[in-house]
């Protein structure tokens, strides 16, 4: 075993900047749904629309980022390993001296599980609410675009849809990388700093 | 490039012929335009008249075409055909649930008619010198028709009402017509301000406080500052003036009407400030597809002081005092009539929140003899329009609730015969079979004898009192779970709808997620304090 530097700086930026923006979004978006009120729905969905593309621009340039590293191959799906992942986090995390079964490398840092959970963030979750998002700022435009027979219903619908993906994805994220290392907080630790224990 | 140079010289051309006077002004600014003639010089208009009638002839002998002008415009037939709903209507044909009709009570409702002596159905409406100039056109404000008396101003001294001991002078007719100018709001309102009997009794948005607003009331209007008058807007021309409630615009896709490309109105919000009005928040723009300007800029009505008749209950009409005259009972406030055994009981408000409703400016009437359904309200107006036309705006209205008499057997509303000195008159005698008989047969139909009460509603479309920009709805007034629009239907709006499964589907995935990590946290530290 050995320290290195898994998350570089821009990584680490990235997740931050993009966690406190999706915390942000979820809090005014679920005013703009009229779930509760807060700032009111006039700032609300104006600093929800301010987010959002401040998320977008965020995005623009990880995604830069992640075909110019390379670092896109960490979220490929495999097989090996999963279960017993999945048997761990049920399981033997539960008692003691069980390690995770998981050996983590540099340039495989993710466990077969976070490869699954992040792939669905980035190609399902952010994608849907991304597409719906922007037809709701473009409301006014779909004739021109010819989208005139699109209903602004199913698009609340499919953004509301998301939003509830991905509040759900939040707290399983949120518990699972801050709350499950050894010492519990070993994950959240090296997303701060960048630096984590891995495989020679 | 070319094109700024050659603006400089102009603007530099403007400063030179403005010389220095104008050379504070805003460059190309005129001021108030003053007549190039003093009708005090003219010895056409010196009078002395015994008569409106004969003003108008003095009127006519310079300006040769005014009264045949004046002959072909609503003001004066009282007679309109809308094309869009092949509906004949006019003050002469509609039956509304304010005064109800018209018919055989002539001389009382055209005192605000542009004439004189339209005192039956025998008018003839071809008559120029029966065309009232000075009422739309003297500065003086001393020339006021005379409430039951057909259209002419006192000619001597009179009460009314009688026994009020309120004064009626007869006008100095010469300095009347001497005085004449442009229309001002005061010559507009003499009757539109009194609609339906009184001072802000009809419209919710126009009434007396309207002839010398402040800003907060109407932002165009405001005496100290725009000073805009009726006709600025209700632009006219050969007499006949644009902006009828009963052809309105739902929307003026003409946008900003410039001189000889579009219609000349300015009757519409659009005419000035087209169909992107919002310079700083482009979102807003983005409302004027689907709602009306009036809608959020027209927060509320009846704002000036005075509140608005919003019910009208004849039903309870016709209760006297031990001397034999009408009871009459004041509201709380003592401000308005709350009973008046005249006419019924009233509900008075004031600061109205207006009700919204899809509407394409087509309005159809019930006419005059038409079967209505007595098992519900029945609609005075209805309003065109629906969330899936795309020429439909929303837009927000008065609401004027009736009760008023109807033919129980024929089923249609009656025509109720109220004025007069004769043996039918409800005001005389308050007998309600006689004056609906008279009333009915006056318009060639035939009461069955059984009459009713039946509850009406009449839509009045809402568009003056607009307040400042400050004053406008916010978008959380109708982005909300109850907000202004929540009844109105036929579309999403972001925060006033939600799916509710999806949204109890939703939070029980978050709930279970949610109970998964601490239960799941829990069994962690539980077990591993156990073991250490």
């Amino acid at each position: 075993m050995k320290t290195a530097l898994v998350f570089s700086r821009f990584e680490r930026f990235w997740h931050w900047a993009q966690a406190v923006l999706i915390i942000g979004l979820m809090i005014t978006g679920f005013e703009v749904h009229g779930t509760y009120e807060l700032l009111g729905f006039e700032q609300a969905s104006s600093v929800h629309t301010w987010l959002a593309w401040t998320l977008i621009v965020l995005w623009v340039f990880a995604i830069f980022w992640h075909f110019t590293t390379g670092q896109w191959r960490q979220y490929i799906p495999t097989g090996e390993n999963l279960v017993a992942v999945v048997r761990y986090y049920t399981v033997g995390i539960f008692q003691k001296d069980i390690p995770h079964p998981y050996k983590k490398t540099v340039r495989a840092k993710h466990n077969p599980l976070q490869r699954l959970a992040y792939l669905g963030f980035k190609l399902l979750i952010s994608p849907l609410i991304w597409a719906t998002g922007l037809l709701y700022v473009y409301y006014n435009d779909w004739p021109s675009l010819g989208l005139g027979a699109l209903s602004l219903g199913t698009v609340a619908f499919l953004h509301t849809l998301a939003a509830f993906m991905m509040l759900v994805f939040f707290i399983g994220h949120v518990y699972m990388a801050a709350f499950t290392g050894h010492p519990w907080y070993s994950y959240l630790k090296g997303m701060v700093t960048g630096y984590e224990e891995v495989e020679e | 490039m070319k094109r700024r140079a050659r603006f400089d010289w102009l603007l530099l051309a403007v400063f030179v012929l403005a010389g220095p006077a104008g050379a504070a002004d805003v460059p190309g600014k005129i001021g108030k335009s003053a007549s190039t003639a003093d009708h005090g010089k003219f010895k056409e208009l010196q009078g002395p008249f015994a008569s409106g009638p004969e003003v108008t002839r003095a009127c006519l002998t310079c300006h040769t075409e005014a009264a045949k002008q004046l002959h072909k415009t609503t003001h004066w037939t009282w007679d309109y055909y809308n094309q869009a709903t092949q509906q004949t209507l006019g003050k002469r044909t509609v039956i509304n649930n304010f005064c109800v009709a018209v018919s055989t009570n002539w001389p009382r409702c055209t005192s605000c008619h542009i004439g004189y002596g339209w005192k039956d159905d025998k008018f003839d409406l071809a008559s120029e010198q029966n065309v009232d100039c000075v009422v739309c056109h003297e500065t003086t404000g001393t020339y006021k028709k005379f409430p039951a008396g057909a259209g002419h101003p006192v000619y001597e001294e009179k009460e009314f009402p009688p026994g009020s001991g309120k004064k009626w002078v007869p006008p100095d007719l010469a300095k009347v017509a001497q005085s004449v100018g442009k229309t001002s709001r005061r010559n507009c309102g003499a009757c539109h301000f009194y609609g339906g009997g009184g001072d802000a009794v009809k419209h919710g948005d126009l009434d007396s406080t309207m002839a010398s607003p402040d800003k907060a009331l109407d932002v165009h209007m405001d005496a100290k500052g725009l000073n805009f008058s009726c006709s600025d807007c209700h632009t006219a021309g050969g007499h006949e003036v644009t902006g009828s409630r009963y052809a309105t615009k739902a929307v003026d896709k003409n946008g900003i009407d410039v001189p000889g490309r579009t219609d000349d109105t300015r009757a519409t919000c659009e005419s000035c400030h087209g169909m992107t009005p919002h310079a700083k928040d482009a979102k807003l723009n983005d409302h004027t597809d689907r709602v009306a300007c009036t809608t959020c800029h027209v927060p509320e009505f009846a704002r000036g002081g005075r509140p608005t008749k919003m019910l009208w209950d004849w039903s309870t009409a016709g209760k006297l005092n031990d001397k034999g005259k009408p009871v009459v009972k004041k509201t709380a406030d003592g401000k308005e009539v709350a009973y008046d055994g005249m006419k019924g009981d009233f509900r008075w408000e004031e600061n109205v929140v207006p009700e919204y409703r899809w509407f394409n400016g087509e309005i159809k009437y019930t006419l005059m003899g038409e079967k209505i359904d007595d098992s519900g309200v029945v609609p005075i107006n209805r309003l065109g329009g629906s969330a899936a036309d795309k020429d439909s705006r929303i837009w927000p209205f008065k609401v004027m609730q009736g009760r008023q008499p109807y033919d129980k057997q024929h089923k249609i509303l009656s025509v109720p015969h109220v004025f007069g000195q004769d043996d039918t008159a409800f005001w005389k005698h308050y007998d309600w079979p006689k004056a609906i008989k008279t009333g009915m047969e006056s318009v060639g139909q035939t009461f069955s004898g059984e009459y009713g009460f039946i509850d009406t509603e009449y839509y009045w479309p809402i568009l003056h009192m607009v307040a400042p920009k400050e004053k406008a709805l916010g978008c959380d007034s109708c982005h909300a779970r109850e907000g202004r629009l929540a009844k109105v239907g036929g579309f999403y709006m972001p925060g006033r709808d939600h799916f509710a499964w999806l949204d109890k589907l939703g939070w029980l995935a978050v709930v279970l997620t949610l109970a998964g990590v601490v239960v799941h946290g829990l069994l962690r530290l539980v077990l591993s304090s156990r073991k250490g």
